[in-house]
């Protein structure tokens, strides 16, 4: 009982307090590119969300089975990229099949995922906090989510205020860039949630 | 000491192959059949991903070309060659865009044009515009500062020593760039078969044009008299020539008092009767107005060459296709 409740708390705290955009500020380039229409945006946090999902499951196997006995620890970031690239291109071929339309709208951002700071910045904090794999899971669950929500309602927002009167020249990214740094003022009243 | 070597690259590698394996395998059950026709055509595009069509890159191009979305001379950089492939390939008839280039018009250079201060400041044209309207005398010249050189992705546009914009009409693939970088709006589209510009832009009165610049145009109707084939109006004070009607004639090049218009002579072209098959009509002898065509009735007739100004006219009216024109060397009087 005592580890599942450590499990929740540890979900809440990688989902909502160090929400990996608004307070950690990784991922900002598919934040701030795919967040133009809700569905999009959804469509991009459900891939970042299966690639850090499966990506931090098996960044962990590969560390703890490869890495460690061999003593290459240092190897970490080649082989987790590699992990990566390889999960990228997976989603990238599932997604091309199952959806065009997603595929046309998310563009160049998808393969960009590569190069997403989020997945291979959760793959090494797993490791660094010294998660088990059960930790690791939730932890990646947990951050990706955490990304899904916080593009989802900036692409909300961005929506909105491409209706509204906004003064000329604040229009597009600089408007952008203050709404990403209101969200994350709001987002450190999370703060408390845990003591 | 080997191990420390060997593990890394067997374990990286291993890795590496298990992952290749198996995308290959995931490729073989999710692979997506792209239409050959995209591929195709974006085998023969440029590739160069500049964007003038409009479309995001080459790619994007490719896919709305076979959509029917984009037109097939949609691609300004790839020119008719490109626009004839892709026709080849979707099986339509070629529908031909006249082949663009860019042209400064303007040359008054350090030399010609006066200026009215030292610009010292960010090298940029724009920035220098705003200072009242640039360091130039003249409020329409070329600035030199080179904001077109920047934006041109094919080297195509240079500034010359004597500090005005000059495109390289080979490299230049008419995608449109240094026309909107340009502050002073002076970069035209022009067709590349046309061979003579207006080269100035200033609106200001003839006059006042004279006080700071010795090739600007100072809208004296010289040239609106001088061609044969009502092509150039003054509009606003300055000379401009309307690429439809213009016949490469260059008559207003060599009778324009400060050459403010632009010929390339070295293009002009000279009317040649095969005597074989000329039938003595005098249709082209009647048609020509420079007078550069003699013979009687019945006769076989003669180019005079010192009259002829290559404007084709006699080759197109010409009944039996006798009259061909020809670049050729000639003493240019000017």
């Amino acid at each position: 009982m005592e580890y599942f409740n450590k499990l929740i708390l540890l979900f809440i705290s990688s989902m909502l307090i160090n929400n990996i955009v608004l307070s950690r500020s990784l991922a900002i380039c598919p934040f701030l590119g795919v967040s133009k229409r809700v569905n999009t945006a959804l469509g991009m946090g459900m891939a970042v969300t299966f690639v850090i999902a499966l990506s931090s499951v098996i960044t962990y196997i590969v560390h703890y089975a490869i890495l460690v006995p061999l003593e290459i620890e240092y190897m970490q970031i080649i082989a987790f990229i590699l992990v990566i690239a390889t999960l990228v291109q997976l989603i990238e071929m599932i997604i091309q099949k199952t959806s065009p339309t997603l595929y046309g709208a998310l563009g160049v951002y998808l393969p960009l995922i590569t190069t997403n700071c989020a997945v291979l910045g959760v793959a090494i904090m797993n490791i660094q906090e010294e998660y088990d794999l059960m930790q690791t899971l939730v932890n990646g669950i947990g951050v990706s989510l955490g990304f899904t929500l916080a593009i989802v309602l900036f692409a909300g927002i961005r929506e909105r205020l491409e209706l509204s009167d906004i003064p000329e020249h604040l229009k597009g990214f600089p408007i952008a860039l203050i709404t990403a740094g209101l969200m994350s003022v709001a987002f450190m009243g999370f703060q408390g949630l845990i003591k | 000491m080997i191990e420390k070597i060997l593990y890394p690259i067997l374990s990286l590698g291993g890795m590496g192959l298990i992952f290749g394996v198996g995308l290959a395998l995931a490729y073989k059950r999710y692979e997506v059949k792209l239409d050959p026709k995209i591929e195709a055509v974006r085998e023969i595009l440029p590739g160069a991903n500049c964007g003038a069509c409009g479309y995001p890159g080459c790619d994007g191009f490719a896919a709305a070309v076979v959509d029917g979305e984009a037109s097939t001379s949609g691609c300004p950089v790839g020119g008719t060659k490109v626009a004839e492939g892709i026709c080849e390939i979707l099986g339509v008839e070629a529908e031909l865009g006249e082949e663009m280039v860019a042209k400064v018009l303007c040359q008054g250079d350090i030399e010609k044009a006066k200026d009215k201060y030292t610009y010292i400041g960010i090298e940029d044209c724009a920035a220098a515009a705003m200072l009242a309207n640039g360091p130039k005398a003249c409020n329409y010249g070329c600035l030199g500062l080179g904001s077109c050189v920047k934006v041109c992705m094919f080297d195509a546009i240079h500034i010359n020593d004597k500090g005005v914009a000059v495109v390289d009409e080979e490299k230049c693939t008419a995608c449109g760039k240094c026309v909107e970088a340009c502050p002073k709006n002076l970069i035209e589209m022009v067709p590349k078969r046309n061979l003579v510009q207006v080269t100035c832009m200033s609106m200001d009165k003839g006059k006042d044009v004279r006080g700071y610049c010795s090739i600007g145009c100072i809208a004296c109707q010289i040239c609106v008299k001088a061609c044969k084939f009502d092509a150039i109006k003054i509009e606003d004070n300055v000379a401009k020539i309307d690429y439809d009607k213009c016949t490469n004639c260059m008559v207003c090049a060599e009778k324009c008092p400060t050459k403010a218009i632009y010929a390339n002579f070295e293009m002009r072209k000279l009317a040649h009767i095969d005597e074989e098959k000329c039938i003595g009509c005098t249709i082209c002898k009647r048609n020509c107005s420079f007078e550069a065509i003699e013979g009687e009735r019945k006769v076989k007739h003669n180019i005079i060459d010192d009259k002829c100004t290559g404007c084709g006219i006699c080759a197109e009216r010409c009944p039996t296709d006798a009259i061909t024109m020809e670049v050729k060397e000639r003493v240019v009087k000017m």
